[in-house]
C-alpha cells in the first residue's frame, strides 16, 4: 500500500541522501517525494510517498527518527488532511486547436501559464486523480502531450476543527477529497515487515 | 607544550584543528586510539606527541576498527580510530559495519583531502562519509577547524547513546591544519534527543506486569542490550524471583551467570536442544535487548507459538520486525525493569525450571563431552579444557565460524564482557585484532583469541603488532584445515561437495616464532591442558595450533526454514559418529 511520511529534517547538504538511503535500504521504492522551506528557518520539510507493506509505517517512522537530521515524523496514515500535487503540462497547441485545450483547462481549474505558436503549458492544481483525469483526457484528444513535470504528494494535517470553523466562515471546502485517498488495493509486500502497526496500538 | 585546556575548559585556547582532534579525545577521558597513519591525517599524527594519549600501529585499518570495536565491547567505553583518506577509510568499512551490526560504541576519524580540492579525485580522495553512510548510525565531514570540536563531541555523544554505534568523523587536511579557538565545554553538545517512540507508559506496563504474573512456563531471552544497560542485577533478580530460565543469544552470553541453576545456555540456531525446545513450549517470552535476529528464531511462522512476547528494546524500529510483540516496552532495559520489578512479588515454583531441566538430560548423552575419547582431538574438548584451565575467567575473543559456535556452547561464561565475537555481520578476521583491543582495554585480564585456521589468516598479520606492543595474548588456533562451517552447510545442505573449504595453512607455530612468539601443535587430548598451562605460565604471547577433528560439525543444528526445535541432533546410536565422517574416502 501507499504510505506518506512528513519529514522535517534538517536543511543541511546530505540530508535527502540519508533519507533515501534509508528507504533503499528497506527495499523500498519512493513513489514520490517532495522538498522545501518549512516555516522554521534551516527546516526542510519533506513529503515523502512510498510503495511499502501495510504494517511497514511503523518501523519506517521509527527507522527515519534514527537518523540525527531527522527532526520530526508524521505517518499520514488516514489522517484527515489536504493533500495537493502541482503539475505542469506541455501541450502541442496550434492556434485552431487551442480552444479545446482551453475548455478542458476550465473544466479542471487549470491554468495555461504559457503559450507559444507550437504549444502551450498547462498548470494545474489538487490530488493526484484531478492531475491524472487532466492527463488522460488530453492524451485522448489529439493534442500531443510533449511534457509532464509534477512536483509529487505535498499534504499537510487539518486542523482540529478545520470544517467547523469553514462552516463558521461559509468557505467551501475547497476540494471534494480532503481525504488521503489510501484506497490502494496493490498488495506490495517489499518483503520488508511481517506484521502491523503500532504495537501497542494495533489499528 | 603546556597549552592543554582539559581542566581550565572555560579558557579558549588557539590550536590547530590537528591539536583541536587530541584535546577533544582527551576531554572525552580517550586514552588509547588504534590507526595507522597517512598522507591526509599526517598533520594530526604530528600533533600526538603533545598529547598523553596512546596509539597503537596496526597492520591494517580494518584491524584499527576491529581493534577499537573489542576494546569498546571489553571496557563499555567509546573506541577510537585514526585513519587516513582513500584505500585508509575504505579498509574500516568492514569493521564499521561489524561494530554497527552489533551496537558497539565507535568513533572513527578518517583524514581527508583539502577542501579546496574536494571532488577532483584528488590522491587518494574517496567518497567516505557516502560509503560509510549506511553502516554507521551517523557520520560527518568537517572542512573548518572550528567545527572539529563539537563535531567530535557529538560523535561520542552520538556513538553512546541510546542503541549505541559507531560514528565516522571526516576532517579534511586544511582542517586539521587550520587554527581555531578552542573551549572543551563550550563544543559540548546539546543532550541527546531520546528517539520520540519510545514507550512503556503505565498502561503497557501493567500489561506486561500481568503477562509476567499469570506466565506458566516463561522464559527471559538475554540479549545484548543487557550489557548495554547495565541491566545485569535487575534481569537476575527478576529471573530469580519468579523462578525464570534464562536463555542468551550470542551476544547475550555472559550478561547472566552461565553456572546459575537458572541459566539455560544459548538459544537459536547452534544452540542446546533443551533451551530451543523450552522456548517453544514456553507460554511467555521476555525479549530483554534483544533483537529477534533470524539466528536466534529458526523460521518465523512456527517460532514459540504457544508464547505471547514482552519485548523490552531501546530501539523502536526493532519492534515487530521478526517477531510480533504482544506488549512491547521501548526503551531503556533497566529503567524499565526497576520500574517492574517493586511490583512482583517472590515466587517459589519451581515447576517449570524442573520440566526444562527434564530436556537436558537427552541432550547430555549426545554431548560429545561424553563420547567416549577414541584418541581423536575435538574443538568442543579444547574448549572445555580451556574454560576449566582459565576458570572460566578469561575475556575469550573468538572469530567466526564452528569454533565461534563451540566456544559459545562449552566455554561457560560468568561475567558480563567476557565474550567478546562478531554476532550479527559474523566477520572472519576479527578475534586477533579485536583481542589486541581487549587487552589494551583490560591490561589486567587473561585474553584468550579463540580463532579457526580460516579466520586466523585473514588478519595474522596482527601477530607484529601483538609484539610490538607488549601484549599478552593468548592464541588458540582451532585448525581443522577446513572453513568448517561452510563445509559443514556443504555437508548437510549441498550433499557433500566441500567446493573450495579445504584450506591450506602455514604452520601456525613457526608464524608466530617468525614474530618472536613462542607456540605448541597440540594433537591430543592429553595435551590441551599441558600446553594451556604452558601459554598461561608464558610472561608474553603465545600460540598454541590445535590440530582437530577435520570433519566434526556443530550440533545441534537449525537448517534454514526449520522451526526452532527441528534441529539436526548428533547422533547417538552407541558409536562415534564422527569417525563415520573423518574416515571419509
Amino acid at each position: 500500500m501507499l504510505h506518506t511520511f512528513v519529514a522535517l529534517v534538517e536543511d543541511k547538504p546530505g540530508v535527502l541522501t540519508r533519507v533515501a538511503s534509508l528507504f533503499r535500504r528497506l527495499n523500498i521504492n519512493i513513489i514520490s517525494l517532495t522538498v522545501g522551506h518549512s516555516e522554521s528557518q534551516d527546516v526542510s520539510r519533506m513529503t515523502i510517498v512510498a510503495e511499502a507493506a501495510s504494517g511497514s509505517g511503523h518501523r519506517i517512522k521509527a527507522s527515519l527518527f534514527k537518523l540525527e537530521n531527522v527532526l520530526d515524523v508524521d505517518d499520514i496514515g488516514q489522517l484527515s488532511c489536504v493533500c495537493r500535487e502541482l503539475a505542469l503540462i506541455k501541450v502541442a497547441a496550434t492556434p485552431q486547436t487551442r480552444a479545446f485545450i482551453f475548455q478542458l483547462a476550465e473544466v479542471f481549474r487549470a491554468h495555461v501559464v504559457d503559450l507559444a505558436p507550437e504549444s502551450l503549458m498547462l498548470e494545474i492544481t489538487g490530488v493526484a486523480s484531478k492531475i491524472e483525469g487532466l492527463i488522460q483526457v488530453l492524451s485522448e484528444g489529439d493534442n500531443q502531450i510533449l511534457e509532464i513535470s509534477r512536483t509529487g504528494r505535498m499534504v499537510m494535517r487539518r486542523g482540529q476543527h478545520t470544517s467547523r470553523v469553514l462552516d463558521a466562515m461559509r468557505v467551501p471546502s475547497p476540494e471534494e477529497e480532503p481525504i488521503i485517498p489510501i484506497t490502494d488495493t496493490t498488495s506490495g509486500d517489499s518483503g520488508l515487515e511481517l506484521i502491523s502497526g503500532d504495537p501497542n496500538h494495533p489499528l | 607544550m603546556s597549552e592543554l585546556p582539559t581542566s581550565a575548559a572555560s579558557n579558549p585556547t588557539r590550536l590547530t584543528g590537528a591539536e583541536i582532534v587530541w584535546a577533544t579525545l582527551e576531554g572525552e577521558g580517550v586514552r588509547d586510539v588504534f590507526g595507522y597513519p597517512g598522507g591526509a591525517i599526517l598533520p594530526v599524527y604530528d600533533a600526538l606527541r603533545k598529547y598523553p594519549i596512546r596509539h597503537i600501529l596496526v597492520r591494517h585499518e580494518q584491524s584499527a576498527a576491529h581493534a577499537a570495536d573489542g576494546y569498546a565491547r571489553a571496557s563499555g567505553k567509546v573506541g577510537v580510530v585514526v585513519a587516513t583518506s582513500g584505500p585508509a577509510a575504505t579498509n574500516l568499512v568492514t569493521g564499521i559495519a561489524t561494530a554497527m551490526m552489533d551496537s558497539v560504541p565507535m568513533v572513527c576519524i578518517t583524514g581527508q583531502v583539502s577542501s579546496k580540492i574536494l571532488g577532483t579525485d584528488a590522491f587518494q580522495e574517496v567518497d567516505i562519509t557516502g560509503i560509510t553512510l549506511p553502516v554507521t548510525k551517523h557520520n560527518f565531514i568537517v572542512t573548518d577547524p572550528k567545527a572539529i570540536g563539537p563535531v567530535l563531541r557529538k560523535a561520542f555523544l552520538i556513538a553512546r547513546s541510546g542503541r549505541p554505534g559507531p560514528v565516522l568523523v571526516d576532517i579534511t587536511k586544511d582542517a586539521q591544519q587550520g587554527l581555531a579557538d578552542f573551549d572543551f565545554a563550550a563544543a559540548a553538545p546539546t543532550p541527546h534527543r531520546p528517539h520520540p517512540m519510545l514507550s512503556a507508559g503505565h498502561a503497557v506496563l501493567s500489561e506486561a506486569l500481568g503477562l509476567i504474573l499469570s506466565a506458566k512456563r516463561p522464559i527471559i531471552l538475554a540479549g545484548h542490550g543487557i550489557l548495554e544497560s547495565d541491566a545485569m542485577d535487575q534481569v537476575r533478580t527478576l529471573a530469580e524471583r519468579l523462578q525464570i530460565p534464562v536463555a542468551s543469544t550470542l551476544l547475550g552470553l555472559g550478561a547472566f551467570p552461565a553456572s546459575h541453576p537458572l541459566s539455560l545456555g544459548m538459544m537459536g540456531m547452534h544452540g542446546e536442544a533443551w533451551v530451543n525446545q523450552a522456548i517453544q513450549q514456553s507460554d511467555l517470552l521476555i525479549a530483554c535487548g534483544m533483537r529477534f535476529d533470524d539466528r536466534v528464531t529458526g523460521v518465523l511462522t512456527r517460532y514459540a507459538p504457544n508464547a505471547k512476547k514482552i519485548h523490552i528494546e531501546i530501539d523502536p524500529a526493532e519492534i515487530n520486525k521478526n517477531v510480533k510483540a504482544d506488549v512491547a516496552l521501548i526503551g531503556d532495559l533497566r529503567e524499565i525493569l526497576e520500574t517492574l520489578l517493586p511490583q512482583i512479588a517472590p515466587r517459589n515454583d519451581s515447576t517449570w525450571i524442573r520440566a526444562v531441566n527434564v530436556l537436558k538430560g537427552d541432550a547430555a548423552v549426545r554431548d560429545i563431552k561424553n563420547l567416549p575419547d577414541l584418541g581423536h582431538l575435538y574443538a568442543a574438548h579444547v574448549i572445555h579444557d580451556l574454560w576449566r584451565a582459565t576458570d572460566g575467567k578469561a575475556i575469550v575473543v573468538t572469530d567466526v565460524g564452528q569454533h565461534q559456535m563451540w566456544e559459545a556452547q562449552y566455554y561457560k561464561h560468568e561475567s558480563p564482557r567476557t565474550l567478546i565475537t562478531s554476532g550479527g555481520l559474523g566477520t572472519m578476521g576479527f578475534a586477533l585484532p579485536a583481542a589486541i583491543g581487549a587487552k589494551i582495554a583490560c591490561p589486567d585480564k587473561e585474553v584468550w583469541v579463540i580463532a579457526g585456521d580460516g579466520g586466523f589468516q585473514m588478519t595474522s598479520a596482527e601477530l607484529s603488532t601483538v609484539v610490538q606492543e607488549h601484549l599478552d595474548i593468548r592464541i588458540a588456533v582451532i585448525n581443522n584445515g577446513f572453513l568448517g562451517m561452510v563445509r559443514q552447510w556443504q555437508e548437510f545442505i549441498y550433499e557433500r561437495n566441500y567446493a573450495c573449504v579445504s584450506i591450506l595453512s602455514p604452520d601456525f607455530v613457526k608464524l608466530a616464532g617468525a614474530h618472536g612468539i613462542p607456540g605448541a601443535t597440540v594433537r591430543e587430548r592429553s595435551q590441551v591442558l599441558p600446553a594451556v598451562a604452558d601459554a598461561r605460565g608464558c610472561s608474553g604471547p603465545f600460540l598454541i595450533n590445535f590440530l582437530v577433528e577435520k570433519e566434526d560439525a556443530v550440533y545441534p543444528m537449525i537448517a534454514p526454514g526449520s522451526a526452532l526445535d527441528e534441529m539436526i541432533r548428533r547422533p547417538s546410536n552407541g558409536h562415534n559418529p564422527l569417525l563415520e565422517t573423518s574416515e571419509e574416502p
